[in-house]
């Protein structure tokens, strides 16, 4: 029996998880995920008019904004038969595409770089060297030994205040750092400036939607923002997503390229085995077959026989979450309800977390980036695959070696690169379309009385479902299946682990008291844990029966 | 006087305009509410700070959505708030330990600041099941609010989840969230929305440095200049409201032409709030102007109060 070690809270990420390791030989041997908290959104929906639905999902999660709502009114629109007009499907793309590229972003320099960058050596750098490095590594429009001396002294008087605030009592000086002090200084310059950028390129969001976090503009058969349909509103989002771009080509990139390549040991590290992706963006009506990023399930590793996903082989299993027990059922049958206590937090054999344990045809799947990536890969999408290509040339690695930490990180970043690509060309699509006389955002419509429907995405963290179930002509049951849900989930009724479990076991553990390794694959998911923990009661009415304290 | 125009000399000097420093105000969220004992040092912790004032972020029953909006911030960009205004000493979405020395962190700072932090919640507390519902390193919401915020030096509830209860309250609230003032019995000052406007911030601290007293609040324990007046009487679009110009569907010519979206069920007139004037993403845009109705997001309960959205008043 090795060593339990327990990182909780796991910082850097939304919403509150805890992660448990078992550490035998300096390595993991054993791994469990924890979400820590339940609110119930699904439960609070219940009865309500299936058109507020995308509010309340909505506030899921603040960082993975708009997404839920997105899917959430897609939902209600397949429910009731709805095709919404070419105009409402571009501003939702772009919509979507400009999470992508505020959400990837912050990852990588606020969420995750710190794991492979050591603050504290960055002050022991040459300046004058990390200008040279910068140069030969990127192409950012800001630099110059000046520039990055005036980070340093920034940073230095920051620290020679005594208060490090936020940077206090992490892991600097660890051994699996292992960037040279120049490399070090380059990001910490990176992440102050990406920090500026994000507030930039989250206006994007307001052109269209009105506000970010939580934009307001979509609505069961379209969108609202007709009035943002203006030449200079539509410039105003092209410059953003361009300016956005640049950074990501021309910083982001470069720096991903950079750190990896003092970490390719970690292409050998983290990785799993089954990998799922709804696919998103549809550039017509027709779906799955018009999507960008296209829709598919690897199994095994298998990137040769990559087979389509269909909705109805998800189910979730309760076995070992906090609910009471009952078979892995589909979203549009979950009956799922929460432990009416304390609950008991049993790792061994028991129950230990609020997150369910969806599965794909009984696999544990993982999703996100690199999921998306893999498949789009294996298809030969004509982006996706040459910069997939040209990084692993670049950094001289099989493509064996996107089955990792690694692989998953850099995969967030090249997707990055395509899809803020495409979405100049949508944004010119929606020019084209306005000049041609069609200003229609809006399919009107009749609620049913009864209905079904799924609204699926793929959206930054990776698949997303939404199950809505119309009775009366308010909501009857409604289910989502998130993306941290799928990735963070615990093991199932088999014992089968968790994506996130099994992508743990074998990473070395240098110091059990500092376990900065396993923060690395685990922020690698980019965990969102307030979206992964929800849970209804669809049919049995016993949400009513609690009495509110 | 002296003290004050010296401050701004100093922040001349600086190269900061007054007009900056206005903005400047605008992420300075964490300085809303501070104690009485607290007013002299203001000016100082501006120009030179010898310390910076410290925080202590708790993240609750929440999205994040919270301090996501406040990451939005231009004026001054968050690295400034974070480096060289305020000590961000516990923060778990931005702080870069994790686990076992978070917690310490966490604890060091109640110790080291007691009395003198700010302590900023974001989100609900789940108070049934014994707080049972969340937890942060083993421990409840319930049980961290008990213990750390009768230490701060004030109180300030980031959101409408914080201050109300917000989305994990709505019925049939299953965990028994309550807003943090409720939960433990203790007054908060209360910015909220879904997510807050952060410039809703500023004023409270402008306020706070010109009069030297803490704003003036409603009866939710909201600053009246931020959340005195409705959207409605704010509103751009009020005037067609006048001349009785509906918008009665979405994607209509009506609708096109910015009418009044009271009979899609906009909650312009209960809600208190200033998006129509301030706006958000630096003045880009509010969910009116989007051509969305308002829902109500920072009254009280307006998850069940002000639904179903879609339906006039």
């Amino acid at each position: 029996m090795g060593k339990r070690v327990v990182v909780d809270p796991i910082t850097r990420i939304e919403g509150h998880l805890r992660i448990e390791v078992e550490v035998a030989g300096g390595k993991v041997v054993n791994a469990w995920s924890s979400g820590q908290m339940f609110r119930g959104i699904e439960m609070i929906l219940q009865g309500r008019d299936p058109r507020d639905a995308q509010h309340f999902v909505q506030r899921s999660c603040g960082v993975c904004t708009y997404v839920h709502a997105m899917s959430s009114v897609r939902a209600v629109d397949n429910a009731i038969g709805l095709k919404i007009p070419k105009n409402a499907r571009i501003i939702r793309n772009l919509l979507h595409g400009a999470q992508y590229q505020h959400d990837h972003l912050v990852h990588f320099y606020h969420l995750h770089a710190l794991d492979w960058v050591d603050i504290v050596s960055a002050l022991k750098a040459d300046p004058k060297k990390t200008a040279t490095l910068a140069d030969n590594v990127g192409n950012a429009q800001m630099g110059g030994a000046a520039y990055y001396r005036q980070v340093q002294q920034r940073i230095q008087t920051f620290v020679d205040s005594g208060q490090l605030g936020p940077f206090a009592n992490a892991y600097w000086g660890h051994p699996a750092y292992k960037l040279p002090p120049e490399a070090n200084l380059m990001a910490c310059a990176h992440y102050i400036e990406a920090l500026r950028l994000q507030a930039r390129a989250a206006r994007m969001h307001a052109i269209f939607g009105g506000k970010n976090p939580h934009p307001q503009s979509l609505v069961v058969g379209g969108v609202t923002s007709v009035g943002d349909m203006t030449p200079d509103r539509i410039a105003e989002f092209l410059y953003i997503t361009k300016e956005t771009q640049d950074f990501v080509k021309n910083v982001y990139i470069p720096d991903l390229l950079a750190v990896a390549s003092f970490y390719k040991d970690w292409g050998g590290i983290g990785g799993t085995t089954n990998f799922l992706a709804y696919g998103d963006f549809p550039l017509t009506d027709a779906e799955p077959d018009s999507l960008y990023m296209p829709r598919g399930v690897v199994k095994k590793r298998d990137l040769a026989n990559i087979g389509m996903a269909y909705e109805d082989k998800v189910t979730e299993s309760v076995t070992r979450a906090w609910y009471e027990d009952g078979p892995a059922l589909h979203p549009y049958k979950g009956e799922t309800k929460p432990l009416q206590e304390d609950p008991k937090y049993r790792p061994d054999s028991g129950k230990y977390s609020w997150i369910k344990a969806p599965r794909y045809d009984d696999l544990s799947c993982e999703v996100g980036p690199l999921a998306r990536v893999l498949i789009a890969y294996g298809k030969g999408h004509k982006d996706i695959k040459p910069v997939v290509d040209s990084t692993l040339q670049k950094l001289g690695i099989p493509a064996g070696a996107l089955f990792s930490t690694l692989g998953r990180t850099a995969a967030r970043g090249l997707e990055t690169i395509a899809i803020g690509d495409a979405m100049q060309g949508w944004v010119m699509e929606l020019v084209e379309n306005i000049k041609g006389g069609d200003t229609q955002t809006y399919e009107p419509y009749e609620m049913p009385e009864s209905a079904m429907g799924v609204g699926l995405n793929d959206v930054p963290r990776g698949a997303l479902g939404h199950w809505i179930k119309i009775e009366d002509g308010k909501i009857g049951n409604y289910q989502y299946v998130v993306p941290s849900t799928w990735n963070f989930g615990p093991r199932d009724q088999k014992g089968q682990l968790g994506p996130v479990e099994e992508s743990l076991i074998g990473t070395p553990v240098a110091d059990a008291k500092q376990p900065l390794e396993v923060l690395r694959t685990v922020h690698s998911f980019d965990p969102c844990i307030a979206c992964a923990v929800h849970v209804i009661d669809p049919d049995s009415n016993e949400v009513y029966k609690f009495k509110v304290v | 006087m002296d003290k004050e125009r010296s401050f701004y000399e100093r922040l001349k000097e600086k190269g900061v305009s007054r007009r900056d420093f206005m903005k400047y105000c605008t992420a300075l969220t964490a300085t809303m509410g501070l104690s009485a004992a607290f007013v002299p040092k203001v000016a100082e912790v501006f120009a030179a700070p010898a310390q910076r004032p410290p925080v202590i972020w708790l993240h609750f029953g929440e999205c994040t959505g919270c301090s996501e909006a406040l990451l939005r911030t231009q004026y001054p960009y968050i690295d400034e708030l974070v480096l060289e205004v305020l000590s961000v000493e516990y923060h778990e979405t931005i702080m870069a330990a994790a686990g076992h020395q978070a917690e310490e962190q966490l604890q060091h700072a109640v110790e080291k600041y007691n009395g003198k932090f700010i302590c900023v919640v974001e989100g609900s507390v789940a108070t049934k099941y014994n707080g049972g519902y969340g937890k942060v390193a083993g421990r409840s919401f319930l049980e961290i609010a008990k213990e750390v915020c009768p230490k701060a030096a004030a109180v300030i509830a980031l959101g409408t989840c914080a201050s109300y209860g917000g989305i994990p309250a709505a019925a049939p609230n299953p965990g028994g969230y309550k807003g943090v003032g409720d939960a433990i019995g203790i007054k908060t000052l209360n910015i909220p929305g879904c997510p807050p406007n952060p410039i809703n911030l500023v004023g409270t601290v402008v306020n706070y440095l010109l009069l030297g007293k803490l704003p003036d609040l409603d009866e939710s324990g909201r600053p009246l200049f931020a959340y005195g007046k409705t959207i409605h009487d704010q509103c751009p679009r009020r005037a067609h409201f006048e001349n009785e110009e509906f918008v009665e569907e979405f994607g209509s010519e009506e609708a096109a032409m910015g009418y009044c979206l009271y009979k899609m069920g906009c909650r312009g007139p209960e809600t208190y709030n200033n998006c129509p004037i301030a706006k958000f993403n630096d003045g880009t845009s509010w969910p009116v102007e989007a051509g969305h109705p308002c829902i109500g997001c920072s009254e009280p309960g307006f998850w069940d109060t002000m639904t179903p959205f879609y339906e006039e008043m």
